[in-house]
């Protein structure tokens, strides 16, 4: 190597370890790298669930016959419908929905058993209180999946033809693991995301507010040399907490991991290098520490709102979706929910990694500019 | 004001005692046995190094903590037991006083007025009067983020006199200020003592506003070495100094330099050209420095008793001389430093106006002026740190902004603030600054090792570098702009906000460096200080008034009744002068 890349590297070496040294030094500061984020990770797994495991419920069963009972028995079996009343007359549907008493009511016509006998179709009607769109959502989704249970088994229970369909109903049955296993690796990214670009967004900003950073500049440190000098320290911090995060959902969630590790931190080496530069741009820009915590406030909630993590991007107006693209927490999200929970390797993941390489290019390279150039 | 007939002094302290207790664990004993009175109506100065007290000392009297032990009786009331009370009679302005900077002059001073409960009819009566006494009537509407240091520290001032208090406690109300504020702020302390019988207590670090105070107290690790009128403790160096002509072919500091040196000189400071010095004990042992000397005896001050005290009280000479292993060639002396028409808009602003002058190999170069003159400015762009609106500069030979970052090894730089990293050991500290300059294994080793020898920081080593002492902070500082053995070195302010004794080491070591070859440009606003320069250039608002040695610039003063024309008399006459004339082409001298 030639001396002046050797000098550059013990350069930013010597960064690095201040880097470090001033944040691992301090108790406090240790404790807010290392706890927070496994308390983020435990109130997710278990409180950030869509899964509903109580739906009271009333009937009303005007069949009476042996096929309703059946139906009703399927309810009653699966531990989370609770049946909080038996109606007589279709007056008292309104009521029951009104004062809560009830989260759906379940309506069984008076040919219900006849019309299955004869092979016909037969109705069973669903009124769900609309007022928590997505609870109702949810409880009508777990309906339908056993009246569909049901019109799987009814043929075959009654020696009548028809398709054996029995396959999809375990998952169902299984919801609370079903959102937990979803949302843990799509949490990795959020909660690294959070801290890597808070401690970046902080560290030039707090050397500008303290002098500091001028010192830094007339020493033969060069530009880019802090960037990295920066950079590494921040990633890795965020490589250490996303360990952190994969250990809980493994050994404490037992959620299995299909894919490859390797694969898992590439993408997550990749995402922070993303993540840091969106930071240190922010802080190169932000003349005061207030200011820079302020900015990266204003960035991390539509990152957060736009990665795809609690609404589908599917559903967003398209001028979001485009919008989405220079998310860099999207990709992750993608990236170490393929990895972790369908095994998926590099070659399939490349669509999601190129889109953070161009934004940690961008992002560094304005810092990078600004260092210097910001006239403070 | 005191009930009538009863003779109660303002602050009377007894016996006070107070420890601290640092985050080391160590306890730190801030005062030892203080034991002193004021009287309603005087003006008594507090004096002292760094850490004897002071702030403490006014923070017990103002009841913003409880003492240990001892008592504190203010204006009749014992302060422990009733802090509100004298709260509410007295006004407190800190070191930093608490400006909102977002606000208006106008807008904090109703703020204040407002917690302090002042009737609508007192503010009518006050404002007016307040206004006229601090001249800050046209800039009521201006935020007080963007008044000067001086006009900041006056608005604090005001603030604090808001409610007409019956006692004025002020720390250190002129650090950091400039000679023409400094001037008009001691203006207004003297015309509340002699107008309103306002008691006023100040602390300070300038020796010469103690002069002016009608008691002074020495203050030195927690205890009161002497108090009494300033002249009383002027005299305690009765016959001990002189003024010495430095022969030919010598400087005003190389010979103070020498006298420093020597065992039996207390303190040696350059002055009007020729040094001034305190003998110690017997007059007649022999100073190897003097014997070309010319040398006249002089009317002893506040300062020479008060470093002759400090002596005794035996605080070690500071022996501040750095030896560098590797100092700069001094071959010939050509220019290292080139600046022409140099000048830098912020907006419509001229923070630097046209600005021209050349420093040479080895020279000491001091950037005089006011807050707000481009001093700073002129700094940061020397060292690359702002771009140039419009002009040259060549550093070196080269222009830092341009040039690469490997010329940058030749500088030092010396922000205003102490600007090192405030979590990390001194140590740390010293390594990092030395990798940044891209010292490695033995030599890095034997750099660091050099730097705790040479500053005297070796104890202090695994101590966070915020929790120095502020002695310490600077000289951590200046090791690390020391550790790369930087031919050129920029001070911004080295001095601001330092005690006498701290001040004087500085300037020893810097004396020391020059002499060895490196080139310094120093910013201050210590007149005085300008006396230890090679040459001067003085500035205001952005511009150079005047320029060369200190004994040129010296002889744009006026005249003097009784003692010869200072270097602040100086600066004021040539500020002043300017300003008269709406900034005519700079009297270059």
């Amino acid at each position: 190597m030639s001396q002046p890349l050797v000098d550059s590297l013990w350069r930013i070496l010597a960064l690095v370890q201040k880097e470090l040294l001033a944040v691992l030094k301090d108790r406090k500061s240790r404790f807010s790298l290392m706890v927070p984020p496994i308390l983020q990770i435990l109130i997710f797994g278990y409180a950030a669930t869509y899964d509903l495991n109580y739906v009271p419920y009333a009937v009303l069963d005007q069949d009476r016959g042996a096929a309703s009972r059946e139906l009703l028995a399927q309810f009653d079996g699966t531990g989370i419908f609770q049946r909080v009343a038996n109606l007589d007359n279709a007056s008292e549907i309104g009521k029951t929905i009104d004062d809560q008493t009830a989260l759906v009511v379940i309506q069984i016509g008076q040919d219900f058993s006849r019309n299955l006998a004869l092979g016909r179709p037969a109705d069973v009607q669903l009124i769900a209180d609309g007022r928590n769109s997505n609870t109702a959502a949810i409880a009508s989704g777990y309906v339908a999946t056993i009246v569909d249970a049901f019109n799987a088994q009814w043929p075959a229970n009654h020696g009548q033809t028809g398709p054996p369909v029995a396959t999809a109903m375990r998952a169902w049955f299984n919801p609370e693991l079903e959102t937990r296993w979803h949302m843990i690796p799509s949490i990795i990214g959020t909660i690294v995301m959070m801290m890597t670009m808070n401690l970046s967004a902080m560290s030039v900003a707090r050397e500008r507010e303290n002098g500091t950073f001028d010192q830094l500049l007339v020493t033969p440190f060069r530009p880019a040399e802090i960037m990295i000098g920066k950079a590494v320290p921040a990633m890795f911090l965020g490589l250490t907490q996303s360990t952190m995060i994969l250990l809980v959902a493994q050994l404490w969630f037992r959620i299995p991991f299909q894919g490859s590790v390797l694969t898992l931190y590439a993408g997550l080496a990749l995402f922070l290098i993303a993540a840091v530069g969106v930071g240190l741009f922010v802080s190169s820009i932000a003349a005061t520490m207030q200011q820079a915590m302020i900015y990266i406030f204003v960035v991390i909630m539509p990152f957060a709102l736009l990665s795809g993590l609690t609404t589908p991007i599917d559903n967003m107006p398209l001028a979001f979706q485009y919008l989405t693209l220079i998310n860099p927490l999207r990709y992750a999200i993608i990236i170490a929910q393929r990895v972790y929970l369908e095994g998926a390797g590099i070659g399939l993941l490349i669509p999601d990694l190129w889109p953070m390489a161009i934004i940690a290019a961008v992002t560094l390279s304005a810092a990078t500019w600004m260092f210097r150039h910001k006239v403070a | 004001m005191s009930p009538p007939g009863v003779r109660v002094p303002a602050v009377a302290a007894d016996g006070l005692r107070r420890t601290f207790r640092r985050d080391t664990g160590e306890i730190v004993v801030a005062l030892d046995g203080v034991t002193l009175r004021a009287e309603a109506g005087s003006l008594t100065a507090l004096v002292g190094p760094d850490g004897a007290g002071k702030t403490t000392f006014l923070r017990l009297v103002a009841g913003l903590m409880a003492p240990d032990a001892g008592t504190m009786t203010v204006l009749g009331i014992d302060v422990a037991r009733e802090p509100q009370r004298i709260q509410d009679r007295i006004g407190y302005m800190p070191q930093r006083f608490g400006l909102y900077e977002d606000l208006t002059v106008q807008e904090n001073l109703d703020l204040y007025a407002d917690l302090h409960g002042v009737s609508a009819a007192d503010k009518r009566r006050q404002y007016p009067r307040l206004m006229e006494m601090t001249a800050l009537g046209p800039f009521t509407g201006r935020l007080s983020g963007n008044l000067s240091g001086g006009m900041k520290q006056k608005l604090g001032l005001a603030c604090a006199l808001v409610r007409e208090p019956e006692l004025l406690l002020l720390d250190e109300p002129t650090a950091g200020v400039d000679p023409l504020s400094r001037q008009e702020l001691w203006q207004i302390i003297l015309h509340l003592v002699a107008e309103q019988r306002t008691t006023v207590m100040v602390s300070t670090a300038y020796l010469d506003e103690a002069e002016r105070c009608g008691r002074a107290v020495v203050l030195h690790q927690g205890k009161i070495l002497t108090q009494g009128a300033p002249d009383e403790i002027a005299r305690l160096a009765d016959g001990k100094v002189f003024l010495a002509d430095p022969p030919a072919g010598q400087t005003a500091r190389g010979l103070q330099a020498h006298l420093l040196g020597a065992q039996a000189i207390v303190d040696a400071v350059p002055e009007g050209g020729r040094v001034r010095f305190i003998r110690d004990g017997a007059a007649d042992a022999r100073v190897d420095a003097l014997a070309q000397v010319a040398v006249a005896p002089a009317q002893p001050r506040f300062e020479d008793g008060f470093m002759t005290l400090l002596r005794r009280a035996g605080d070690s000479r500071p022996a501040s001389v750095v030896t560098l292993d590797k100092p700069p060639e001094r071959q010939g002396d050509g220019v290292v430093v080139e600046v022409r028409d140099l000048v830098r808009m912020f907006g419509n602003f001229a923070a630097v106006d046209h600005v021209s002058f050349e420093v040479r190999r080895g020279e000491l170069f001091g950037l005089l002026g006011p807050n707000g003159a481009g001093k700073t400015t002129t700094f940061r762009m020397l060292c690359g740190l702002l771009p140039v609106t419009g002009g040259t500069l060549r550093v070196a030979g080269v222009d830092l902004r341009r040039a690469r970052a490997s010329a940058r090894q030749r500088i030092g730089y010396l922000a205003q603030r102490f600007s090192l990293y405030g979590d990390l050991s001194v140590v740390e500290n010293l390594e990092f600054f030395a990798s940044a300059y891209g010292l490695r294994g033995g030599r890095k080793r034997a750099r660091i090792d050099w730097a705790l020898r040479q500053f005297e920081l070796g104890d202090l080593a695994r101590l966070p570098s915020r929790h120095l002492p502020g002695g310490y902070k600077q000289r951590l500082a200046m090791a690390a702009a020391l550790l790369h053995e930087p031919a050129l070195l920029f001070l911004d302010e080295p001095t601001s906000g330092a005690d006498p004794l701290a001040r004087r080491e500085f300037w020893q070591r810097i004396n020391a460096l020059t002499e060895q070859g490196v080139t310094a440009i120093v910013t201050t606003h210590f007149m005085e200080e300008a006396e230890y320069c090679d040459r001067v250039a003085i500035l205001d608002a952005g511009r150079i008034l005047a320029q060369g040695t200190p004994a040129e610039v010296r002889a744009h003063a006026r005249r003097q009744e009784g003692r010869e024309a200072t270097m602040e008399d100086a600066f004021i006459a040539i500020v002043e002068e300017a300003r008269a004339h709406g900034h005519p082409e700079a009297g270059a001298a």
